[in-house]
């Protein structure tokens, strides 16, 4: 197996090629704002890096959130597009057990311990899953919602607090522990396991929010102008 | 040449994911999705919806243009992409997936401007540009006057609508006077049926307007006089004649389009008029168009409305007019931007 791991839904545009052992490059960069800039890059240098053309590759694993949208979208494309093109399959992660999975290890966490994976959703709000070890693995026990800081479950609150929610609320989340931003190597070690369990997530982006209906100022022929625009 | 390259376009800027697949000068395929209707209900264009809706459109629209065009996307030699102007986020898509397509096929990228690339389609449909070409883009999101000494590399802006583009006044108008949604088909329709009766105001023709806006249009007073006007109709208990109104106001929308198209040419010295963008559709534009560059001696090019809104085709005929020429490809880490400048060619 030669697999391309690749996430933009948290402040990272992150990659990394696993060959079913072992993680064999990573590489990332945080910038919150310019993932489309960042991947495409980052993919040749890791392929490079690694060795590899394209052609070698058999697998491609993404990060399907939940992330800010423009950001989350740059890396499913990517993911998408890039897996057509080569006639492979990919394979979706949800980008929170990867967090959850980094910090596993990171904090060295024993089988019963538990941890909340908590990222930014921007707008105050921040992304939350809450996790279990369970034989040696991370089991996430509550679908990932969207939610403000001060609605977070008490029993949620007092878990080692993993992303980077846990740095912009230490009110809610008082125990920070392992990664600020997903690693593409962690999400492809989840994204292996998956695959030997013959576990697939699905492709869709986990968006959490329905879009804002206002309509942008652009309009054209083809669609009907704002109501009662003023210019 | 023995071997004409084959390209693949993205665009992405708006509400329509188009992919087309061009081999030097000639189409082969042109697939599109539109989101329109998921915006209706909203009564615009919802940038998060579109971004959504491309990303979801992507690999079938992409499946569906090679299966038109008989070619395997390992076939291709190059891909292009609208990098700007337009929606943010819905660029993003594009830039994004063209980008990987290049990586994963090992072929060079062409970050092109959307402007540019509504010029650079009629080639595939009436053969290479004369240079230079002016054009006229009119649509919902553009009203420009260019002036296009070589499309790949040199375009100037001469002009632009200070207010609302040209295709908003239709739809507008068209609401106004009860018609449906577009307006720009039913307007145009109305007005075959009708006779100019309504003399509305020509925007920034006049005096000291014309000095300091000599190519540039405005058609906000224009709809809110059509608007004036049926409301009196209405308020004094009489009928609308929605026919002569329809067939008035379009009269002066495309009377000031082709009167400083043809006025450009001349003070240019160009003799080449092309007009894009979705109002080229519109019968009286292409009539009255064709009338005074007659009488001008210059030659007219409309390309078929299909090519004339938002398509994939535009974008792979420009950026295989890129590769013919030996333009530098676009580095792979090109944003998308929303602001693009028409004088900005590729990024
Ligand atoms: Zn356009």
């Amino acid at each position: 197996m030669k697999l391309l791991a690749m996430d933009t839904s948290t402040s990272a545009i992150t990659v990394a090629i696993h060959d079913g052992t072992v993680v064999l490059a990573e590489r990332s960069v945080i910038d919150a704002r310019a993932h489309t800039e960042h991947l495409a890059p980052l993919i040749t240098q890791i392929l490079s890096e690694a060795g590899l053309a394209p052609g070698d590759l058999t697998d491609v694993a993404v990060g399907v959130g939940p992330g800010p949208f423009t950001g989350l979208r740059v890396g499913l494309v990517t993911a998408r597009t890039f897996a057509h093109a080569l006639d492979i399959p990919v394979h979706g992660v949800v980008s929170l057990d990867a967090l959850a999975h980094e910090a596993m290890s990171s904090e060295r966490l024993d089988d019963g311990d538990e941890l909340v994976v908590a990222t930014d959703a921007r707008r105050k709000e921040v992304y939350v899953a809450r996790y279990a070890v369970a034989s040696g693995a991370v089991l996430r026990i509550t679908e990932p919602a969207v939610t403000y800081p001060a609605d977070v479950p008490e029993t949620f609150r007092a878990l080692p607090a993993v992303g980077r929610g846990a740095v912009l609320y230490p009110e809610t989340f008082p125990t920070r522990v392992g990664p600020l931003d997903v690693s593409a190597g962690a999400l492809a070690e989840v994204a292996v396991a998956q695959v030997a369990a013959g576990v697939e997530v699905g492709l869709d982006a986990l968006y959490l929010r329905r879009p804002d209906a206002t309509p942008s100022a652009v309009s054209k022929s083809t669609v009907m102008a704002p109501r009662g625009a003023k210019r | 040449m023995t071997h004409q390259p084959l390209v693949l376009g993205i665009e992405t800027s708006c509400d329509e994911t188009g992919i087309g697949i061009v081999r030097g000068e000639t189409l082969l395929a042109d697939a599109i999705a539109s989101s329109v209707d998921e915006h209706a209900r909203f009564g615009g264009v919802v940038p998060e919806v579109a971004s959504r809706a491309h990303l979801e459109a992507m690999i079938p629209t992409l499946e569906r243009a090679c299966t038109t065009a008989g070619v395997r996307l390992s076939d291709v030699d190059a891909v292009s992409v609208t990098a700007g102007p337009g929606l943010a986020g819905a660029l993003m898509v594009g830039v994004a997936a063209a980008k990987s397509l290049a990586v994963a096929l090992g072929v060079p990228i062409y970050g092109v401007n959307h402007l540019a690339a509504h010029v650079a389609v009629d080639i595939v449909e009436h053969g290479p540009l004369p240079e230079p070409t002016m054009a006229l883009l009119v649509s919902g999101g553009h009203s420009s006057l260019l002036l296009v000494p070589d499309v790949t590399a040199d375009i100037a802006s001469l002009g632009s609508t200070i207010d609302d583009a040209a295709g908003e006044a239709f739809d507008k108008v068209a609401r106004v006077l009860g018609l449906p949604f577009p307006g720009g088909p039913h307007i145009d329709r109305m007005a075959s049926q009708g006779e100019v009766t309504i003399d509305f105001p020509r925007g920034l023709t006049q005096g000291r307007d014309l000095e300091r806006h000599r190519f540039d249009f405005s058609f906000s007073g224009l709809k809110t006089a059509v608007n004036r006007w049926v409301e009196l109709r209405q308020r004094s208990g009489e009928e609308v004649p929605v026919a002569d109104v329809a067939a008035s106001f379009q009269e002066a929308v495309v009377d000031v389009l082709t009167k400083k198209a043809v006025a450009a040419c001349r003070a240019q010295g160009v003799e080449h008029l092309q007009i894009g963008g979705g109002v080229a559709a519109n019968s009286r534009l292409r009539a009255l168009a064709q009338e005074r560059c007659d009488a001008a001696g210059i030659e007219l090019r409309v390309p078929r409305p299909g090519l004339c809104t938002d398509n994939g085709a535009m974008v792979a005929a420009l950026g295989a007019q890129m590769v013919l020429r030996g333009r530098t490809p676009s580095d792979l880490s090109i944003p998308a931007d929303s602001s693009m400048p028409v004088t900005e060619v590729l990024a």
